[in-house]
């Protein structure tokens, strides 16, 4: 079977120290793919190599066998929450239909009837139907964030990768929000980034720690105490500088 | 009694079409430069100006016809400076700001015959302008118009989201660029009307006034254009009445729209 995302001995960065070294993983098609590891270990970079936006030093990078900027337009992408400003004067289905851009053709980019359909499918599907003439700056936290993941999907993608979506709203929207991902893997191979263990530990198929290199095991089974270990492999790695076991069990390869 | 019979010279229905022309154009371009905060590149594309009208002077040109090469050069420059050489935005604009001002100075200095009126391009002078270069401001006002209007969507999705218009597959180098030209051709049309040092507050305060008051790109275009239009004439009309500079009156009663509207947008937004 040929994976949704495969990245392969992708390296960024000067040959000293470099952001990604070597790294390896493949994403299957339903899987819910969780990428962890401490600030300024190559998660977003990596993402963005994935995504096209950044050039990989060495490696290759295949969505579905293309190449990252072919791929795009099976990709929906969740950026981090505070990439851009909230109080550009845009409403919130405005916003989800530039999610169709990439199916828009010409100079005029024109929105055709099927983008609004599809627009209005997902503003029904994710409960903002009500909020589609509101500007960002008047949403709460988690319906903004709806409205980032609605600009995503809107694009009908088989691929859908988020960074840190969780990251700066309180849990029990992180909780509704993991909610919502769990009914979208079962249409579409879900590949995120978090810090948030606790609340991805009952969502996620596989887990890899990214802190320069990568590792995992592929596993589908998440424990407690495997997240624990994960957890910590952050500290672990800056205190020793070494790859180290993530899981307690070695059944499959790693990824270096 | 206000005495309307000024309207029937030629001069002052000059000064009227430039301040239409130049409120539709800042209450467009200024729009993206707010929203995308673009005002620090746009204050050092307006001051780099003067470099070009140095060089006008210089070799016999038209000086307007100078600042328009000039600071599409130096906006195209800046841009792709920072993109492809990873330049830091800000260094790049004191650079411009500072060199393009110094080179004006040097050109004029050694430029054959008497020194031309510096004041009126530093600070404008709305009753002065020629008639081809309302001919001139309309034609550079169509060709924006033209542009926005194609282009909406796509400078709209570049504004908002830089890399999700890339992700999108959208050109947002070759956009980015083409609004950093329209900003330059912006600000040559406004350099007759403000001059060079006023620009960049008419090019932001009408759109920031604007901002408070509307939810959409189109409406806030709108919106600063009325306003534009609203400070300009006002402050023509009061700079008559008054006999004091032009320029500076259409500046001064723009902020005080900005400085009064604050209060109230904020009363409306709860």
């Amino acid at each position: 079977m040929i994976p949704a995302i495969e990245v392969r001995d992708v390296s960024f960065g000067q040959d000293g120290s470099p952001i990604l070294d070597s790294v390896s993983l493949s994403v299957m098609e339903q899987d819910m793919y969780a990428l962890i590891g401490p600030n300024g270990g190559g998660k977003t970079t990596l993402l963005k190599i994935i995504l096209g936006l950044l050039p990989a030093r060495s490696g290759t990078v295949r969505i579905y066998g293309k190449s990252p900027g072919e791929g795009r337009q099976i990709v929906g992408y969740v950026p981090q929450f505070r990439t851009f400003d909230f109080r550009y004067p845009i409403t919130v289905k405005e916003m989800v239909l530039s999610g169709r851009l990439s199916h828009t053709r010409g100079m005029l980019r024109r929105y055709r009837e099927e983008d609004h359909a599809a627009v209005r499918k997902v503003l029904e599907r994710l409960d903002l139907s009500g909020l589609a003439g509101r500007t960002l700056s008047h949403l709460s936290g988690g319906e903004q964030q709806r409205a980032i993941l609605a600009r995503a999907l809107a694009g009908n993608p088989r691929v859908l990768i988020l960074d840190e979506p969780t990251v700066y709203v309180d849990t029990p929207t992180a909780f509704q929000f993991f909610d919502i991902l769990d009914e979208l893997k079962r249409s579409m191979t879900i590949l995120l980034v978090s810090h948030d263990i606790g609340v991805i530990s009952r969502h996620v198929t596989k887990v890899a720690c990214l802190n320069h290199t990568l590792h995992t095991h592929n596993t589908p089974e998440i424990t407690e105490d495997m997240i624990a270990a994960t957890y910590h492999c952050p500290v672990d790695l800056i205190a020793h500088g070494l790859p180290h076991r993530v899981f307690d069990d070695h059944g499959g390869e790693e990824g270096q | 009694m206000i005495d309307l019979g000024i309207l029937e010279y030629g001069f002052f229905q000059n000064a009227l079409l430039a301040g239409l022309f130049a409120s539709i154009s800042c209450g467009i371009i200024g729009s993206y430069v707010v929203v995308r905060r673009m005002v620090s590149i746009s204050g050092g594309i307006s001051h780099a100006a003067f470099g070009g009208v140095g060089l006008g002077y210089l070799f016999g040109l038209d000086p307007l016809a100078g600042a328009f090469g000039f600071t599409t050069v130096i906006a195209l420059g800046i841009g792709i400076l920072k993109e492809k050489a990873g330049q830091n935005l800000d260094t790049l604009v004191a650079a411009v700001w500072a060199s393009g001002m110094a080179l004006g100075i040097i050109c004029i200095s050694l430029a054959p015959g008497y020194a031309p009126d510096l004041f009126s391009y530093l600070f404008g002078n709305i009753l002065l302008v020629p008639g081809q270069d309302i001919l001139l401001m309309a034609v550079l006002c169509a060709i924006i118009l033209a542009v926005v209007a194609i282009l909406y969507t796509q400078l709209q999705a570049v504004t908002f989201d830089e890399e999700y218009a890339r992700v999108m597959n959208l050109p947002v180098t070759r956009l980015s660029l083409l609004l950093l030209v329209l900003v330059a051709v912006t600000v040559v049309m406004l350099i007759r009307v403000v001059g060079i040092i006023l620009v960049i507050a008419l090019l932001t305060l009408p759109a920031a006034t604007a901002r408070g008051f509307t939810k959409r790109l189109h409406t806030m275009m709108a919106a600063s254009v009325c306003l534009g239009l609203l400070f300009s004439i006002g402050g023509l009309l009061l700079s008559y009445l008054l006999d004091i500079p032009s320029g500076a009156t259409i500046i001064l009663l723009a902020t005080a729209g900005y400085v009064i509207s604050l209060p109230i947008t904020r009363a409306a937004r709860g």
